[in-house]
């Protein structure tokens, strides 16, 4: 299950493919075959379950085109579930 | 208020400290030096900013900070120093933030001598920077008048937000004569800096200050806004002082330590039954265009007596669009002519006229 | 809407866009640094809270527009002579925080006076050096910074060091003044390096906030256009070239900036 979200806004961005290339969990790919308003082949999340949320992408992406949540872990209980 | 014998340059700065400056920002350079040297003891113990910069350049561009931050700024330099600073003017003029300058003129071109001239008059009054504007260009001939415009070139500033020069010369600059300097006025509260100014865009919109405006379309538009700024500047702030000229049938035109010594000249003419009269421009820009053209219909010449060869004659020529005979006499290098040399000139300029020969350039 | 996971509790933010960045585009070219640098100071801005009292000070060359991207005051300054201009900002508004944003021309070059005596005066401004070893607003020049060997379009050849001399490393220079509290040089090329340069940044805000002194953040940067490389193969040509000739890490903390370093 995904312990993170990220949200593109793909109308800031430029294509450049730097995301792609951060993100350990190869989440992110350049679009195929069409076009954000700009004119640029836009970002997409394409496995939005593996996201960490490590914010890789928010971290390099140079239009903030990210912006990336993580689910808080909660203390593990002391009798382990089976 | 008491009279005191002052300095040109020690009364120069000390007039902008009454005037209310925050700031100034300059470099040493003969013959000004000592605006800097009196602000750098000065404007400490008024609790302003004082700073030597490491160049013209700098001191120009730290007016130019200053003065988008909203305080009260001048500099001063000398003509090879105004050169550097020509960048700087053309960005604040279009920036349409106020500073004041002042340039105490001095031999040229190039690196020229210390001695007094006035050959910077094309560079500062055509627009002292690249670009369409014209600084509002004051010329004082005394210490008094000095000071008197030192406070209205910050004024003048504020109002139209603008840049103002105050073109001295070496000679004023050096000279010792009794003046009075005039009250101190408030300094601008850091508080209440003008409202376009940049303070922090603390729950407000954030300013930009810039002079870059791309795409033609806007930079027209920029541009005839600054148009109509100049326009409403040269419509109410003409300013000439004039000297018998009533009466007068010959005209001398000449503006600073020029204007003074002719002030002389035209006694001596008088008193040897020659009517001859003087306007001395105090605004280079804007220009007494109209007052010159107003004259040209009642003497038969003028005569423009500059220490240069011969820069304000060209706009004593486009005021009088050749209703008169307009003759030229400079002196360069720093050679101040006694009043002789000038009534000389001017019986032979009469007689030119009276022989209908027209008018032309005399040099020594 | 997406379920909790197991043993996960509630969502917070990992990476939001900052509030000192207008939301819009921008017109650096695709894969740019000044993106993700600018980013970082907007960043560090919001974290202390100063945006409000912030003048930034635009310089010449791609950067130049940078005041359409930041929800700050901002002046525009000639070409190399933003120290001069932030400067005059800050002496007579001190209790402002003063910052510039240069290029290889615009500090390197034509303002290198203007940097190395607003460090030497210890001016209490904060400037931010974007090092990509050429000029890029104009095309593709030599700058400065330009490597040995390197092609730019006034060194078809590549730069050659007998008529055109050796690079000028900034970082180093500025070292040698006492006016400069902090100085340093970071990369933003890559994740770990991206995050060494904010935390830089927020050391070079900080000693201006506690009137210490001159503060630099040189950052190694990328220029696609001009390398005529993809933006990840730019970063990569960068760390493999420009490293070596530029050591990444502090060249100058002062006494008061390790304190302040050390409080945090």
């Amino acid at each position: 299950m995904a312990r993170g979200i990220v949200v593109a806004d793909e109308n800031r961005c430029k294509g450049c493919g730097l995301c792609v290339a951060v993100c350990p969990k190869h989440i992110l790919c350049i679009a195929d075959g069409r076009f954000n308003i700009k004119g640029y082949r836009p970002v997409e999340v394409v496995d939005p379950d593996s996201c960490t949320g490590c914010a890789a992408c928010a971290t390099i992406c140079p239009d903030v085109v990210f912006s990336v949540y993580r689910y808080r872990r909660l203390s593990v209980p002391d009798s382990a579930a089976a | 208020m008491v009279r005191e014998l002052l300095e040109g340059n020690a009364a120069i700065a000390e007039a902008a400290i009454r005037a209310g400056v925050d700031a100034f920002f300059g470099y040493p350079i003969t013959p000004q030096t000592e605006v800097l040297e009196h602000f750098s003891r000065r404007l400490p113990e008024e609790g302003r900013v004082f700073l030597q910069a490491e160049s013209e350049i700098a001191a120009i561009n730290m007016v130019y900070g200053a003065a988008c931050a909203g305080a009260r700024v001048m500099t001063s330099s000398s003509s090879p120093g105004i050169s550097l600073m020509q960048e700087g003017l053309s960005y604040i003029a279009a920036s349409c933030v106020p500073a004041v300058v002042v340039n105490v003129m001095r031999g040229g071109p190039g690196l020229g001598n210390v001695q007094p001239a006035q050959g910077d008059y094309f560079q500062t009054v055509r627009s002292a920077g690249h670009g369409d504007f014209h600084p509002i260009v004051l010329a004082p001939a005394s210490v008094q008048e000095a000071i008197d415009y030192v406070g209205l070139a910050f004024d003048l500033a504020d109002k139209y937000r603008t840049v103002v020069v105050v073109l001295a010369d070496g000679a004023l600059g050096q000279m010792m004569e009794p003046a009075e300097l005039p009250p101190f006025r408030r300094t601008r509260d850091p508080g209440s800096r003008p409202d376009w100014a940049l303070t922090g865009a603390d729950n407000r919109p954030r300013r930009v200050i810039t002079s870059l405006y791309l795409g033609s379309d806007n930079l027209e538009r920029h541009n005839l806004r600054l148009q109509a700024k100049l326009e409403e500047i040269a419509a109410h702030e003409v300013r000439w002082k004039s000297y018998d000229v009533a009466d007068a049938e010959l005209l001398l035109v000449a503006f600073g330590t020029m204007g003074r010594i002719c002030q002389t000249v035209i006694r001596v003419m008088r008193r040897r039954g020659i009517a001859v009269g003087l306007v001395r421009p105090i605004t280079l820009w804007p220009f007494p265009t109209a007052v010159l053209r107003h004259y040209s219909a009642q003497v038969q010449g003028m005569l423009v007596a500059e220490l240069n060869a011969g820069q304000m004659a060209e706009d004593v020529r486009l005021a009088v669009e050749g209703r008169c005979s307009v003759c030229s006499y400079g002196r360069m290098g720093g050679s101040i002519p006694l009043p002789d040399e000038i009534v000389q000139q001017l019986e032979i300029f009469a007689a030119d006229i009276a022989c209908d020969s027209p008018g032309k350039e005399m040099m020594p | 809407m997406m379920a909790t996971p197991a043993g996960y509790g509630e969502k917070v933010a990992a990476y939001e866009h900052p509030a000192s960045l207008n939301a819009v585009n921008t017109h650096y070219c695709p894969g740019c640094t000044h993106g993700i640098i600018q980013r970082l100071v907007a960043e560090v801005l919001d974290e202390l809270g100063v945006q409000g009292r912030t003048i930034g000070v635009a310089s010449v060359g791609c950067s130049a527009l940078m005041y359409f991207y930041f929800n700050v005051d901002f002046a525009s300054a000639p070409h190399g002579r933003a120290p001069a201009m932030a400067t005059g900002i800050k002496r007579v508004s001190p209790d402002k925080i003063v910052f510039t944003y240069q290029g290889d021309g615009d500090l390197a070059s034509i303002g290198i006076a203007e940097a190395i005596h607003a460090a030497a005066r210890g001016e209490s401004i904060t400037t931010l050096f974007v090092n990509n070893a050429v000029y890029g607003m104009t095309g593709g020049q030599m700058a400065p910074t330009t490597l040995p060997g390197q092609v730019t379009t006034s060194s078809p050849l590549g730069r050659d060091v007998r008529t055109a001399g050796y690079p000028i490393r900034i970082a180093e220079l500025l070292a040698t003044l006492q006016g400069a509290a902090y100085v340093t040089r970071q990369a933003v090329l890559d994740v770990p390096g991206i995050r060494k340069t904010k935390q830089a940044i927020r050391v070079a805000f900080g000693v201006q906030m506690a009137d210490a002194g001159f503060s630099l953040v040189e950052v190694l940067s990328t220029c696609c256009t001009n390398w005529h490389q993809t933006p990840v193969d730019a970063m990569e040509w960068a760390k493999r070239n420009m490293i070596p000739c530029y050591p990444l890490g502090d060249t100058k903390v002062s006494e008061k900036t390790r304190a302040l370093m050390e409080e945090h």
